[in-house]
């Protein structure tokens, strides 16, 4: 899987919390504008591996990597990479919403002014146009001075994504985004996610593996750390080749 | 909410479509090669078996992603399974096409035993059928799908008409039974398309009233059910 539509390649990873050796020489491939779906049991290192692809991991005391992560061809852990830069290239919606305290519109503004664009016309623009990609634009557009805090939980982590598209990212990484909504809001985001797909690269962090088998396209099992099988989420789910990964998507895993 | 899923759905449909559509101008050709003598119909009829088994193929796999996949719930389950179904009926009333040109091959080496009466209608009767029974299942058509059931009848009816028929030209002339015999067979086979088609059509009562209907293991076959099942 190698080749230009590689987004993301993952190759030996090592991330230690620690003396906890949390991944272990972990390979991975992520397509440019495809969904791909890390699942595991809890504390597999599922989320861990998401964090590194954008050093959330480095706001963590005690973390050593080795290995490397290369986005578009660069190493994103060598020397004097401008980790605010990755971050606004690499995306990431948490498992909670988590919108600022401020007003819809100041939430979705927020990166453009951190990034120092002042022309009125244009952040309206972005902000419309990021809100309506997030499908809020046609319910939000008459109270976006409203409190973000104010909006229903589904509501608040699509503006989570729309905040996130305002500043144009290349990949976008979900830690299990839906496990605080309902499953009518759940539908709504991962409909969401496959209609950004035309556009973004996302790789999603999940305990529901049927939600994983819906919606991506490739998928990768994690257990203690490694990564056991990796491939297309048709596959994975119709015809595991490894014994391990067939007894957690059946369920008799534990 | 227009679910992504049911694109899928929609391109299941579509296969479905085409593969009963090379069905459909296999059993033509198959039966215009007896009906016409026409021997250039038969090479397309293997052409499109080959098609047709391909198809089953990708078929099956398409249901069985689905399935493991979206784990479909209700008549989106009930729809895939009766896709699995009518997706073997399909390949096996084809292969019926195929067991007729098999006759043909024969029977245009040896002069035509009678003038050809209730094949054409049986072979006309049958398409209809394989095209109305999928047309039905696709267009979730509970009225159409009972329509086909009911057609069914008069396929019987003439495949016994035939059976007498060639009875008494056997009868009177022992050399006439091999010819008949491939002309009776024939007509086998044409009835066996209507009973796969008849399955089709079963099985679309199901999918959307879910409503077990073979071997008329309910009195509601043919009439109306009040409330469909979502």
């Amino acid at each position: 899987m190698s080749g230009i539509d590689t987004v993301i390649s993952v190759r030996d990873l090592d991330l230690f919390y620690g003396d906890f050796h949390a991944l272990k020489r972990v390979p991975m491939a992520v397509r440019a504008r495809y969904i791909t779906a890390l699942i595991g049991p809890s504390g597999c290192g599922k989320s861990t591996l998401l964090r590194t692809i954008n050093r959330m991991n480095d706001l963590i005391p005690g973390v050593r990597v080795t290995g490397s992560i290369l986005l578009e061809g660069q190493d994103i852990y060598a020397a004097g990479t401008d980790v605010c830069a990755l971050r606004k290239r690499v995306g990431m919606v948490f498992q909670r919403p988590n919108p600022f305290p401020l007003s819809i519109y100041d939430n979705v503004a927020f990166g453009l002014r951190v990034a120092g664009l002042t022309n009125r016309r244009r952040v309206e623009e972005i902000v419309e146009r990021s809100l309506t990609s997030a499908w809020l634009w046609d319910q939000l557009k008459d109270k976006l001075n409203d409190s973000a805090l104010s909006l229903p939980l589904d509501q608040q982590q699509r503006l989570c994504v729309a905040r996130l598209l305002a500043v144009e990212p290349e990949v976008i990484l979900m830690d299990e985004p839906c496990s605080a909504l309902d499953p009518i809001a759940t539908a709504r985001i991962e409909e969401l996610m496959l209609d950004l797909k035309a556009k973004y690269t996302i790789v999603i962090v999940t305990h529901n593996m049927q939600q994983a088998a819906r919606i991506s396209d490739y998928s990768g099992y994690m257990l203690l750390g490694e990564m056991i099988e990796f491939g297309e989420t048709a596959g994975i789910f119709t015809t595991p080749k490894d014994k391990r990964t067939q007894d957690y998507i059946s369920g008799r895993y534990g | 909410m227009e679910r992504h899923f049911d694109e899928q759905l929609q391109g299941l449909k579509s296969h479905l479509m085409k593969m009963s559509a090379l069905a459909e101008v296999m059993i033509a050709d198959a039966v215009k090669s007896v009906v016409e003598r026409d021997a250039a119909a038969v090479a397309p009829v293997y052409e499109r078996e080959e098609l047709v088994n391909h198809m089953q193929i990708e078929i099956d796999e398409i249901c069985l992603t689905l399935i493991a996949l979206h784990q479909p719930a209700a008549s989106d389950l009930r729809f895939i399974m009766g896709a699995v179904k009518t997706n073997s009926d399909l390949e096996r009333l084809a292969d019926e096409a195929v067991n007729i040109v098999q006759k043909a091959e024969h029977l245009l080496k040896v002069p035509q035993l009678k003038p050809f009466e209730v094949i054409p209608e049986m072979a006309t009767i049958a398409r209809g059928m394989v095209r109305d029974s999928l047309r039905a299942f696709v267009n979730r058509n509970v009225d159409l799908a009972r329509e086909v059931l009911l057609r069914d009848d008069r396929l019987d009816d003439l495949k016994a008409k035939m059976s007498e028929v060639l009875t008494a030209y056997m009868t009177q002339d022992p050399a006439a039974v091999p010819c008949a015999l491939d002309l009776l067979l024939i007509s086998r086979f044409l009835e066996r398309i209507g009973d796969h088609a008849t399955n089709i059509a079963e099985v679309t009562i199901f999918v959307v009233e879910g409503l077990d209907v073979r071997h008329h293991a309910d009195q509601q076959r043919l009439t109306h059910r009040p409330h469909a099942h979502v």
